[in-house]
């Protein structure tokens, strides 16, 4: 009995403690009452997108540097905004000059290399045709970035697939890790077939 | 006797909501790198790269083409020598172009045990779903 009771009583602030540790899920689940809409297990909330580093999950609090280093929202406020990655539109961020990152480690005014030329890949399923902007990558990259390691700079000599695309290759090598998600799929599938290619 | 056992599945529930709630709080920034090559056996805490803070002041190529980080997380055996001899970080934390070496804490900012992951990426999520540092090297 004795026993019982105090296990009862650790539960009950192991209770508590959780409560506490999740306010954030929690306390949307009470703001929304019986709503039976409310479950999402998958997507967290937006007041928990973008947090302090003390709050981020891997930094540590306790470390002496984590509450120096700069909170991502001080710089993303007057940044563009986008539903995935960062939440930052970083080619708009870019193409309005909101930010302007050096393209050379010491030169200020070094400009890159912009090479405007699109790749039409037409792909074989359902979804609309691929359509790959070098611009927009050049306005980062370096060519010997890409080519000739991750793509062969020839037409038809790299064969893709959402698979290695997943795994981390190709294009995932930097797409789903820090260029912006591959579940954004319409930012690359963006031209649609014409209904003929589409019939045949 | 039956209570007993109600009460012990309870606190069993309790514990696993609890662990539920840990791998909850981890809202890194996407494209945070966290590195753990050598740092957990050198008693130090693992190195955080944040991308985003990094992009905003260069472009990709400066640190991929012209300073020679491949693409992959832990992929390149960065060390502290190698550092202070100029290479890798050390190109730019020199103390000339950003701050240099002896603010330890400012990279090796992660929890101890963190693995070597890119947070928010498709195989954290895919193949590497718990993002929280391994219970066992804490």
């Amino acid at each position: 009995m004795k026993l019982q009771s105090r296990v009862m009583r650790f539960a009950g602030v192991g209770l508590v403690l959780c409560i506490v540790g999740s306010s954030v899920p929690i306390h949307d689940a009470m703001a929304q009452g019986n709503d039976p809409n409310a479950f999402n297990r998958l997507m967290a909330p937006k007041s928990s997108r973008n947090p302090p580093p003390a709050e981020d999950g891997i930094h540590d609090p306790g470390s002496p540097g984590t509450a120096s280093l700069q909170p991502p929202r001080l710089a993303f406020d007057a940044l563009p905004k986008t539903n995935s990655g960062n939440y930052v539109d970083w080619n708009k961020s870019l193409q309005d000059t909101k930010i302007a990152p050096r393209y050379d480690r010491l030169d200020p005014d070094a400009q890159p290399v912009i090479m405007d030329l699109n790749i039409v890949r037409e792909v074989k399923g359902s979804m609309p045709n691929v359509v790959y902007p070098h611009k927009q990558h050049t306005e980062w990259l370096d060519c010997s970035n890409c080519h000739p390691a991750i793509f062969i700079p020839q037409k038809g000599a790299n064969q893709i697939s959402m698979a290695e695309i997943l795994l981390g290759r190709k294009c995932g090598v930097c797409h789903g890790k820090v260029a912006f998600p591959v579940a954004e799929c319409r930012r690359c599938h963006s031209q649609p077939k014409t209904p003929a290619a589409t019939a045949q | 006797m039956n209570n007993g056992k109600t009460t012990w599945l309870f606190a069993a529930v309790l514990s696993v909501i609890a662990v539920l709630a840990v791998d909850r709080a981890v809202f890194a920034e996407y494209g945070d790198v966290v590195i753990n090559n050598y740092s957990d056996a050198a008693e130090m805490r693992p190195v955080v790269f944040p991308h985003w803070f990094h992009r905003i002041r260069f472009r990709c190529k400066v640190c991929h083409a012209d300073l020679g980080f491949q693409f992959k997380a832990g992929g390149n055996e960065i060390n502290m020598l190698k550092i202070i001899d100029g290479e890798y970080c050390g190109a730019c934390h020199n103390g000339d172009l950003a701050w240099s070496v002896e603010n330890c804490d400012l990279c090796h900012s992660a929890k101890p045990g963190t693995p070597t992951q890119v947070h928010e990426s498709t195989l954290q999520k895919l193949l590497m779903p718990v993002a929280a540092p391994k219970p066992a090297a804490q």
